[in-house]
């Protein structure tokens, strides 16, 4: 049964359908509760599980993203919505020095199955300190999965995922895609949390990129098509860990390879899709792998500017021409 | 109080000690690397405060917590294999001194992070507020850990939701090498609780008869659900911060004043009959000396060749940790990465 859906409408329909399964799931958030969320995804989930399962938090994002790790050492299952990125820099300890680490320090002895929700990205004119994309940094980190979905149906499956699995998982959501539409199978069987989706097949070259840029790309794609650039676009949908296989299928085939992500470009995600790719594929790679980045700049306020700061269809398009 | 419950408390003191200083030893003998944070002069707050916990309260504490692992129940070979980075060791050889972990205990952690302990502990008892259940998490932190950003937030919460945290600080008037009137404008730290309507109440922690008391009736308010809890209890470690850490910074007769009231001596001094004088007493400055020998001696709840005995238990206890310890093999890379991979389901990686 398949139904066209926002994307927020879709992570609202994984909470819920999650938190009638189990009641160890509770989420926690500034005004995640009567107030709805900042984007809905938990709208009508306060009225329907009450204040201890949809907690609205004071403005604490160390101290509640710390509670959740300390509920789910004792089997709870906290989706902790944090409003966005930039504020989860306020929890960086709690998610670096706490939860990736508490499983390992003990030698195994506790569960983590914590979820941080962050919204994040470049939406519109919210200026430098609303606009950051943290993945780099997290990336970094052993022990923490991150997704990135693009589409309903993945927001669906993969936050379902998130909490169900014991390890501590942050999905990063795009502001920009919270009221973008597609479809939505409920009945559909899930891919397996990391893996990537090729989201258009072709032969010039392989655009790998990841959440709201992966949906630029497609355009793109679609464009290049008209000029006669058969291009294939990969969503990675997850950054750690990420699916190689895919992505090493894809460039032994088309021989080229373009990445292309919103995040700064220095020390950035693609970074180390290029050095991972440029090691395992170096005898297929028929040109040096680019990458199309956003620039290494804080966000402008100015809408020109702004737009500017990151990639666009058509300079994606551009980026493409200027290897194929 | 009870005469076991004494003897059970004077034990566990003297454990503590003789460990730790073992532990110095070990340290001076390459046995034990990296950060090493003992606990001598302190042993009044972990065993007055656990002794007055149930087994099924939490304890969250920080890197100084060897003592709290022992008298929570940890075996001390655990603990022991642990400090050396052996396979055997609690957290498997992963975590060390600062990181001690048993599950099976509710041994939730020594956090080398000043202010993890806050959200850990109002986490752990979210979950049980939840599930309504009658258990009570008991969280320890240091004077210099109270001017993090999460002790605030979490007391807020704590006292917000009504949560069952009893919060220890252990006040042993530095962080570091940085003495509290250098570090806080309020030095009273029990004042604090008090912006976010906690109970707080200030103890000696040079008497583990007050402590445990304390604990006990701030234990039962939580029990009772009047929410959560803070004791303030003024302690002193004789050693310095950690073994890197010669504690030059402070002044002799400081620490000399503290070790004329050294918990565990105090402990003792009372069960021989030779009791402090009054001038001596009064050379220290408090009376917790005079009020514990009185109290021990009026009850007539020890005699020296049981203390003897007890010196000779705890010493043995502790040559077997050290032997269980050297006999443990190095964890491998392969333990490393089921450590880092414990709770992954079924999906295969690439």
């Amino acid at each position: 049964m398949t139904d066209e859906v926002l994307l927020w409408q879709a992570l609202n329909k994984a909470m819920d359908i999650e938190m009638a399964a189990d009641n160890s799931v509770f989420t926690m958030g500034e005004d995640v509760g009567l107030y709805g969320g900042s984007y809905r995804v938990t709208e009508g989930l306060y009225a329907k599980y009450g204040e201890w399962r949809v907690r609205d938090t004071p403005i604490s994002e160390g101290g509640f993203t710390g509670l959740g790790v300390g509920a789910a050492m004792v089997g709870m299952r906290p989706v902790i919505e944090i409003m966005t990125i930039n504020f989860a820099l306020l929890a960086l300890d709690a998610i670096i020095n706490m939860a990736t680490k508490i499983p390992f320090m003990s030698g195994g002895q506790f569960p983590m199955p914590l979820v941080i929700r962050v919204p994040g990205g470049v939406a519109k004119q919210l200026a430098a300190q609303h606009s950051q994309r943290l993945e780099h940094t997290l990336m970094n980190v052993p022990g923490l999965r991150i997704a990135v979905p693009s589409t309903p149906q993945d927001a669906w499956w993969q936050l379902r995922q998130a909490i169900q699995s014991n390890e501590p998982v942050i999905i990063l959501e795009h502001e920009l895609l919270y009221f973008s539409k597609g479809p939505l199978d409920t009945a559909l069987e899930a891919l397996p949390m990391h893996r990537a989706a090729v989201r258009r097949a072709g032969s010039a070259l392989t655009l790998i990129s990841y959440s709201r840029t992966a949906v630029l790309a497609q355009q793109a794609a679609d464009k290049l098509a008209e000029d006669g650039i058969d291009i294939e676009v990969i969503d990675l949908r997850s950054l750690s860990p990420i699916d190689w296989q895919t992505c090493i299928d894809s460039v032994s085939k088309t021989h080229h390879l373009l990445i292309v992500e919103e995040d700064c470009g220095f020390a950035g995600a693609g970074a180390e899709l290029a050095a991972t790719l440029s090691e395992r594929c170096f005898y297929e790679l028929d040109a040096p792998v680019q990458r199309h980045t956003g620039l290494d700049l804080p966000t402008p306020y100015n809408g020109t500017l702004e737009a500017a700061s990151i990639p666009t269809v058509s300079s994606i398009i551009n980026a493409v021409k200027q290897i194929v | 109080m009870e005469r076991d419950i004494l003897k059970a408390m004077l034990k566990d003191m003297l454990l503590a000690r003789a460990f730790e200083e073992r532990a110095a030893y070990e340290y001076t003998q390459g046995n034990i690397s990296g950060f090493l944070h003992l606990y001598p002069g302190e042993e009044a707050v972990a065993v007055g405060v656990l002794h007055a916990s149930e087994p099924g309260d939490y304890v969250v504490s920080t890197y100084r917590e060897h003592v709290h692992a022992l008298v929570r129940g940890v075996p001390p070979g655990k603990i022991m294999a642990e400090l050396f980075g052996r396979k055997d060791g609690c957290s498997g050889g992963m975590g060390g001194s600062m990181h001690l972990f048993d599950q099976q205990r509710r041994f939730m952690g020594g956090y080398g992070i000043v202010g993890e302990t806050y959200p850990v502990s109002t986490g752990i008892a979210y979950a049980i507020a939840m599930r309504n259940l009658p258990e009570a998490v008991i969280c320890f932190f240091g004077d210099g850990a109270v001017n993090q950003g999460t002790f605030h937030e979490s007391l807020n919460m704590a006292a917000l939701w009504n949560l069952p945290v009893l919060f220890i600080c252990e006040n042993n008037r530095y962080q570091i090498g940085t003495e509290i009137h250098r570090h806080s404008k309020v030095t009273e730290v029990y004042k604090r609780a008090c912006g976010y309507k906690i109970p707080a109440e200030q103890v000696n922690g040079m008497d583990v008869i007050e402590v445990y008391k304390a604990t006990q009736s701030a234990l039962l308010r939580i029990r009772e659900g009047t929410g959560p809890q803070f004791l303030e209890i003024e302690t002193y470690r004789f050693r310095g911060h950690s073994m890197a850490d010669p504690g030059s910074y402070r002044p002799k007769v400081e620490v000399q004043a503290f070790k004329d009231e050294d918990p565990v001596t105090v402990m003792l001094q009372d069960s021989i009959p030779e009791y402090p004088d009054a001038e001596k007493i009064s050379a220290v400055g408090r009376d917790n000396i005079e009020h514990l020998s009185n109290h021990m001696h009026r009850e007539n709840l020890i005699n020296p060749q049981e203390i003897q005995n007890m010196k000779e238990q705890v010493k043995e206890i502790v040559e077997q940790a050290v032997q269980y310890a050297a006999a443990s093999p190095e964890p491998s890379m392969d333990d490393a990465w089921s450590a880092l991979n414990c709770n992954r389901g079924q999906e295969v990686l690439i």
